[in-house]
């Protein structure tokens, strides 16, 4: 068997568009007075046929619309993409396909379109419920259109999800717990919760390397918050099924367990990454991220805005580990060694389980409740024979 | 050629911060030696490390044409010093090539222990000193009082003292004309043999080795074949020049004038400051007496972090030495850091500043170790030895008793604060020895264990007298007194760079405050760290760094894998600032900075 049908195959496609940008986000997102949608259904449509004759007969099982905000996407473009997709692959009876969406009023009109065109689940932007904090994150929705995002989404979708950041500016412990009940207390069979990180050449990175912004937690406090978010999200019956995701059992995102898997997907849209098995070898893709360069290429020549790399075998087995990891299922060793051609640093395993950080039960290495917080510490001694410090 | 007469060299000399670069500044530009565009301020300041600090570290001469008020055109010959008290070799080595000094004093400060210092260096060197009155713009400026506070303290003439204003320029052609009239022309024989002092010497990446000097007698001119006379090396001058401040091709220098010339010289060790040049051919028959070497005070280890940089680092140093003849340097081996250097310094500032220089201006990644005085060891067999590095402390039952090096420590400071400067000196074991006052200035005089001093004592200092205190010293003698190693263990090994010497009444407190420090300086890690301070097999103090809990990325989706990779390795290579210490990885500033701490 192919390695990559140990997870299966997905599609994501990204839309590279916000009404504005957040003060903390990195993703590849832009504001643009003009766009002219049927030139990007168009281009979307050309890398769907060109990806389509390089995995012929494969079965799809999920679809990502992601961003950016793909809700400002119009139905018809999102109609235009999904009558492409089913035209060029079968589709797995259960497929998952997935837009992210923001709570703005406009965006929950268009719902209806969308389930109509096929969507069958939602990812909501939500971020806070907390008025004061969702300015500060640069937010242009407030709580009641949030819930009232949430409360259209649960009723037109079978599944619905929402994204939550947690160790804000003066967060406090019991303000996250209560932001949480709320949060649960809508009902969604899947939330995704992420510690707020500063990342460089953001808004938010460049007033934290001034010192300007206050108020962050300290590892303490942030690992504090960690651990709440485990206890009250299992005792919800959502427990974590990944470092910040947390579903009720078979709720999980199918998308994303392709990528932590391993399993194989292709990327449509400035920016977006692939990973794909051809002949046995494995290839990673990464497109043109500005958007106008992406889309003029791509019109001309399909294809020709995406930079492709075959993976060493090492590089496939660190990857395979890298997400593996994050799961509450772990990683196998014995497809890590396949993949790799040599078998994980025994002296490095054996000290990971020795600190507490790490539990093996056969072939199955998970982390345990304090080795998940100290995930990147336990790859670096994990692959630490093999990373270069160039 | 220019006659002697019209030539005049001086020393501009102060307290730190008293204005002495600034003053170089109006003079550069009042002369028109420099293009107004191209000023800026404390412009002889040049090397990066000055310009962050505001401080000068190294001094810079300048060659000024001026015409001055009797229709007269000179030559003069600038030199701008440091004033704090750890650069004073540089002060000390500038005099020997010049006849006078402009003595700057803050018109709101009045006289500090440097500027005490610098005027007997002067009268040493048998100079004119000229007091010059600076910051009068200041409303605390008080030019009477220090006139005043000049003759009462120093015991000067200050009654014709030139009021100035290095920074609005009032006052600067009074002291041009009191240059060229009050200091008196250099003296020497064109037609004798030449000689001439070597008084600095620097690394230039395109010229090679570059040095300064000061023709005594003769002339030298571009072509000439010359020999130093101390190490014997002869070379052929390539290029001959004056400092304006950039270099001005100049085809002879004669008696009295001061310039540079680069030689092709190959071995920057044949280049010593002191050393005298003569012609190979007709040489003088008696060199100059030559500078007096200065006297290392404190000492510490630079180790490459990266082992392979050593040679580079021996490379750098020796270039460094060229610029300054007052650090010395001797290989040294550690178990925990390899192969490096055990270096002297002048002071703790002195040896942040040459670690600083080597690591910019030659690129390497030093470890510092614990910087420690020289103990004298009396042995039970009678031999003394001397102690660099207290890693090499001899078993003790070999051990007769210890001394340390002694200070006489003058301290000068507005009344105000002086009850905060007695707690200190006596915190540091210091024994009072006089205390008089001049108006509402204290001066007290303080007999100190120099191992005290180094390490903190001028940072606590300024802190606790809000900047008022001034402070200057000497090495007096060595006693005996009641001395131990402490070591300190981290993750339960020995760090032999961070063990030191310490009186055995304060071991207690030191190792607690050293424990607690390293408790912040050393990053958490992904297990608990005991650190301990341990006299012999005894404990003394301990604290636990407890283990890191949170490190993890919270998105990781479908391309977030390379951009996780670089992450992960980038982590990595950030830590090439540490030092691996069994599992732990110790920061390099850690070294240092473990050392300076409050009490
Ligand atoms: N108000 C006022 N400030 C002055 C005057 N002269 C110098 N300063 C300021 O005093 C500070 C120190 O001046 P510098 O010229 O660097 O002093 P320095 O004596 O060369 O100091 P070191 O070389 O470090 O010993 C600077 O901030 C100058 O701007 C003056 O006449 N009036
Ligand atoms: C692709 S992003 C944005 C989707 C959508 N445009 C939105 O903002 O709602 C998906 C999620 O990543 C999370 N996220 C983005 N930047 C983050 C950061 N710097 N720290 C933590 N979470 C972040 C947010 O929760 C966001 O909903
Ligand atoms: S967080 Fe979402 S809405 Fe905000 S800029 Fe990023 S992608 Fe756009
Ligand atoms: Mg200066």
């Amino acid at each position: 068997m192919e390695d990559w049908r140990h997870a299966g195959f997905g599609l994501y496609i990204h839309w590279p568009f916000c009404q504005s940008k957040c003060p903390y986000c990195d993703f590849n997102s832009h504001v643009a007075a003009r766009i002219d949608q049927s030139r990007w259904l168009q281009a979307f449509q050309h890398e769907i046929d060109r990806i389509g004759a390089l995995t012929e007969g494969r079965i799809l099982n999920t679809v990502f619309f992601g961003g950016g905000t793909p809700s400002l996407m119009e139905a018809a473009t999102v109609q235009g993409i999904l009558d492409r997709i089913r035209a060029t692959w079968t589709l797995a009876n259960d497929v998952e396909i997935t837009l992210e969406a923001n709570p703005g009023s406009v965006e929950a009109g268009r719902f209806d379109a969308y389930a109509k065109a096929g969507v069958n689940r939602v990812s909501l932007g939500i971020q806070s419920l907390d008025p004061d904090d969702l300015r500060r994150l640069g937010r242009m929705h407030t709580v009641d259109e949030a819930a009232r995002a949430i409360a259209i989404a649960q009723s037109t979708f079978d599944r619905v999800s929402i994204d939550l950041i947690f160790a804000r500016q003066n967060q406090t412990l019991s303000a996250w717990r209560d932001e949480l009940n709320c949060a649960l207390d809508f009902g969604t069979s899947h939330l995704s919760l992420y510690q707020l990180t500063i990342e460089d050449g953001t808004v938010f990175g460049k007033m934290h390397a001034k010192n300007l912004l206050k108020g962050l937690p300290e590892e303490d406090l942030a690992a504090d918050m960690f651990e709440l978010t485990q206890e009250i999200t299992r005792a919800a019956g959502l427990p974590a099924y990944e470092v910040s995701n947390h579903a009720r059992p078979g709720d999980e995102s199918r998308h994303n367990l392709i990528y932590w898997r391993m399993g194989d997907y292709a990327g449509i849209g400035p920016g977006a990454h692939g990973r794909l098995t051809l002949d046995s070898a494995r290839f990673a893709t990464e497109a043109e991220r500005q958007p106008t360069p992406w889309l003029d290429q791509t019109l001309t020549h399909p294809g020709s805005a995406e930079r492709v790399e075959r993976l060493t075998p090492e590089e496939r087995a660190a990857e395979y580990l890298m997400f593996a990891l994050r799961l509450k299922e772990g990683a196998s060793l014995s497809r890590f060694q396949a993949l790799r051609g040599s078998p994980l640093s025994a002296a490095g395993l054996a000290e990971m389980i020795d600190l507490g950080f790490l539990h093996q039960d056969g072939d199955r290495i998970r982390t345990t409740e304090t080795g998940v917080m100290m995930l990147n510490g336990i790859l670096r001694a994990l692959l630490a024979d093999r990373l270069s410090a160039g | 050629m220019i006659s002697l007469d019209r030539i005049r060299n001086f020393s501009i000399v102060a307290h730190i911060d008293h204005g002495k670069s600034t003053l170089a500044d109006r003079l550069i530009q009042s002369t028109g030696t420099v293009a107004e565009r191209d000023m800026q301020a404390q412009l002889l300041d040049s090397m990066d490390i000055e310009r962050e600090r505001g401080i000068t570290i190294k001094a810079n001469t300048v060659r000024i044409d001026y015409v001055a008020r009797d229709g007269q055109a000179y030559v003069l010959n600038l030199i701008d010093t440091p004033g704090h008290v750890d650069f004073a070799y540089e002060v000390s080595r500038s005099m020997r090539a010049v006849e006078g000094s402009l003595l700057v004093v803050d018109a709101s400060q009045g006289v500090e222990a440097q500027t005490l210092a610098n005027v007997y260096q002067a009268l040493d060197a048998g100079h004119e000193i000229v007091p010059v009155l600076n910051k009068i713009d200041l409303p605390a400026a008080d030019p009477e009082r220090v006139k005043q506070n000049i003759e009462d303290v120093i015991g000067l003439d200050a009654s014709d003292a030139i009021p100035i204003s290095a920074k609005t320029g009032l006052g600067i052609p009074d002291v041009l004309e009191a240059i060229v009239h009050r200091l008196p022309p250099p003296k020497g024989d064109p037609n004798a043999p030449l000689k001439a002092m070597l008084v600095d010497s620097w690394y230039d990446a395109y010229l090679g080795v570059v040095v300064m000097i000061r023709i005594i007698d003769g002339v030298v001119r571009k072509g000439d074949r010359i020999k130093m006379m101390q190490t014997g090396a002869v070379y052929g001058i390539d290029k001959l020049a004056v400092l304006k401040p950039q270099m001005q091709d100049i085809p002879e220098l004669g008696p009295g004038e001061i310039g540079v010339f680069t030689a092709s010289i190959k071995q920057v060790r044949d280049t010593r400051v002191g050393d005298t040049i003569t012609h190979e051919k007709k040489p003088c028959d008696q060199p100059l007496p030559g500078f007096k070497p200065s006297v290392p005070v404190v000492f510490c280890g630079l180790f490459p972090v990266d082992a392979n940089d050593f040679e580079a680092l021996r490379d750098a140093i020796e270039k460094l030495a060229l610029n300054d003849a007052s650090f010395t340097y001797e290989m040294e081996t550690s178990a925990a850091l390899g192969f490096g250097f055990r270096m002297g310094f002048l002071g703790l500032l002195h040896l942040e500043v040459v670690r600083d220089r080597l690591e910019r201006e030659y690129d390497l990644d030093l470890i510092t170790t614990a910087p420690s005085v020289v103990f004298k060891l009396h042995m039970k067999d009678g031999e003394v030895r001397d102690l660099h590095n207290p890693a090499d402390m001899p078993d003790l039952t070999y051990v007769d008793h210890i001394e340390e090096p002694r200070i006489k420590a003058t301290i000068m400071v507005p009344d105000d604060y002086l009850g905060d400067i007695l707690k200190l000196c006596q915190d540091r074991r210091g024994i009072q020895l006089n205390l008089t006052y001049a108006g509402n200035r204290a001066m007290v005089e303080y007999d100190l264990p120099l191992a005290e001093v180094v390490f903190d004592f001028y940072d606590r200092l300024k802190s606790v007298t809000k900047g008022y205190a001034s402070f200057d010293y000497q090495i007096s003698e060595y006693r005996e007194d009641n001395l131990v190693k402490m070591s300190i263990l981290v993750n339960e090994e020995p760090v032999d760079a961070l063990s030191m010497m310490v009186h055995r009444d304060r071991a207690e407190a030191r190792g607690r405050a050293m424990v607690e420090k390293l408790k912040d300086l050393i990053p958490r890690h992904m297990f608990k760290i005991p650190i301990q301070a341990a006299i012999g097999g005894r404990v003394i103090a301990r604290e636990t760094l407890s283990a890191m809990r949170k490190d993890v990325t919270a998105k990781c989706y479908g391309g977030d894998a390379t951009r996780k990779k670089k992450l992960l390795e980038k982590q990595k290579a950030g830590k090439k600032k540490m030092r691996q210490f069994g599992k732990v990885e110790i920061p390099q500033e850690a070294f240092i900075a473990a050392l300076k701490m409050d009490g």
